[in-house]
């Protein structure tokens, strides 16, 4: 007599199937990684895995990643434990077959602008070099829950970029035209067909601002935005990458020829053949360690979430002329991105009337949240360059690199920028996607000016 | 919103205020003399400090005239405000202490 589950399968007939994936899973993860790389068997997420979890009430699970003390001395550090570092680490490991590696961060893991944004993804960048950028970044989030085997959560809602004048309408079909050129999905939508779309917003011509038209960009979307950096955390660690949170870099340290020889930090002293900079809103200030200055700004940039409420708005909505754009969480809260504040800053919060102003728009635009309350806000340091494109390149010092500059719009970049930073380290020269971002262009004139093509923080 | 003392109507509003960004930055006398590097140091690199900046800011919604301010980036607090032209003033350790509580 079987029993038998939902299945049509009997228990002991699973049971072998279970125990023969596990072997399988180790055997080949052992081959992959060997045994010294893989010190806590990273526990592989499937179906399999959490109902086993569950019949053994959670008490199963382990740490994500391993918690570990400095070594002396690594091949490579990245500093910054934010998204696009640990991506790095993660790329620099898996792709570049890099093993001796330590992900050195402030404070805790994903605590800057990782968890300070808006969580946009989108491709839909004017310039040629732009858009190659970001899209391929947009194409290794389509894969990057598989890859990571880590529900990264990343939804293709869609992007519609809504118009309101005349001059909004031409820029914002000049968008759709270059994207598509460069083979990335975006159309033009009438304003009865944005209201199709998003039927929350208000098509109304009475309004200050009307809805003209809008761009949209179908594979857009969002993620979970710790998801992102944990899973990143979890593989790199697995696969050797060392973690070290609470690890500030104080000091650069240089052979006297000139190449990077370490770091200093709060934990002491650790060597390193190269030292890989992705610090976002501190890039001035751990580069100007080595006594290279960069063509950067660090703006405090705020955001705000609403009481969460149940699914009422199906895209994300972004207008550039009135400044506004919103989604909704999967916890049912509008996430609302205001602009940012025009001073320099680290202090990690701007002033009340920013996020004001973007709420008087978004009342304007979806007049149906005029009585949603706002439950938190918070601000990031973003790092804005004069032309509002990044920079991911090595730097005047030998074995220093940098890869900053992603001012308001870093979060969407993150696998690409990673996976590229990744190779620039690993190579010591840019990949051909990344190698016109370099902080030679301020000097050169080829700048990238994607502030003047979209007019508005990014 | 930060409290701004313009050197020249008082305390405001920080809505009133325009920001300038790095205050001290001379434009060169001779630009065609300049290397290409020279000039990107002028044109677009910034100190970017964390600690006491130096910066610009213009009364845009008041009197209209810009003016320099010594400020702590990671507070906002202000050490002191002062009139375009003048060199950028000495902060004594008590005021920097003030302005980085």
């Amino acid at each position: 007599m079987f029993s038998r589950t939902g299945f049509g399968v009997s228990v002991p007939y699973m049971k072998i199937v279970c125990f023969i994936h596990a072997a399988a899973q180790i055997v080949s993860h052992r081959l992959r990684y060997g045994y010294a790389a893989c010190g806590m068997n990273m526990q592989k997420f499937s179906a399999f895995s959490l109902v086993r979890q569950a019949l053994g009430a959670n008490q199963g699970w382990k740490p994500q990643w391993r918690s570990v003390k400095p070594k002396a001395a690594y091949d490579i550090i990245i500093v910054g434990g934010g998204g696009h570092g640990l991506g790095a680490a993660y790329y620099l490991a898996k792709q570049h077959g890099l093993r001796n590696i330590a992900v050195v961060e402030r404070g805790w893991l994903a605590g800057g602008n990782t968890a300070r944004n808006t969580t946009i993804i989108r491709s839909n960048y004017l310039f040629d070099e732009s858009s190659s950028y970001y899209e391929h970044s947009l194409k290794l989030w389509e894969g990057l829950s598989q890859e990571l085997n880590y529900n990264v959560m990343f939804s293709q809602r869609g992007c519609l970029m809504i118009a309101h004048t005349v001059h909004d309408v031409q820029v914002f079909k000049r968008h759709v035209h270059a994207n598509r050129l460069n083979g990335i999905d975006n159309e033009w939508l009438t304003p009865q067909e944005v209201k199709e779309f998003c039927p929350p917003l208000n098509i109304s011509p009475n309004i200050r601002y009307p809805i003209m038209g809008g761009s949209l960009q179908r594979r857009a979307g969002t993620a979970r935005h710790d998801a992102v950096a944990w899973g990143f955390a979890r593989a790199a660690s697995d696969m050797g990458v060392d973690i070290i949170e609470n690890c500030e870099v104080i000091g650069i340290n240089r052979a006297p020829t000139g190449e990077v020889t370490g770091v200093e930090t709060t934990l002491g002293t650790i060597k390193a053949k190269k030292v890989a900079v992705s610090a976002a809103g501190h890039s001035s200030v751990v580069l100007g360690m080595a006594g290279i200055r960069l063509p950067l700004q660090s703006n405090p940039l705020q955001a705000l979430v609403s009481e969460p409420v149940k699914p009422a708005f199906p895209t994300i909505v972004m207008s550039n002329t009135i400044h506004a754009y919103i989604s909704q969480s999967d916890k049912g809260e509008m996430v609302i991105g205001a602009g940012t504040d025009s001073y320099v800053s680290y202090t990690q919060r701007g002033g009340l009337h920013i996020p004001a102003h973007t709420l008087e728009a978004i009342n304007e635009l979806c007049p149906m949240f005029r009585r949603l309350r706002m439950m938190r806000s918070w601000g990031g340091i973003t790092d804005n360059t004069p032309d509002r494109s990044p920079i991911t390149a090595k730097t005047s010092v030998p074995g220093l690199y940098v890869n900053c500059g992603w001012g308001t719009g870093g979060f969407k970049a993150t696998p690409g920028a990673a996976n590229l930073f990744a190779w620039t380290i690993a190579k010591n020269e840019p990949h051909p996607i990344n190698a016109p971002f370099t902080i030679e262009r301020f000097r050169e004139g080829a700048l990238i000016d994607e502030a003047a093509a979209a007019a508005v923080a990014h | 919103m930060l409290l701004i003392k313009c050197p020249y109507c008082g305390e405001r509003a920080e809505v009133e205020f325009a920001n300038g960004g790095e205050a001290h930055i001379a434009r060169p006398a001779d630009p065609s003399t300049l290397s290409d590097e020279e000039w990107a140091q002028y044109l677009y690199m910034r100190d970017n400090p964390k600690g006491l900046i130096a910066e610009r800011w213009r009364h845009a919604h008041g009197c209209g005239r810009f003016f320099n301010a010594i400020r702590d980036t990671r507070t906002d607090r202000f050490v002191t405000t002062y009139e375009m032209g003048q060199p950028r003033p000495v902060v004594t350790p008590e005021q920097a202490a003030e302005a980085a509580r």
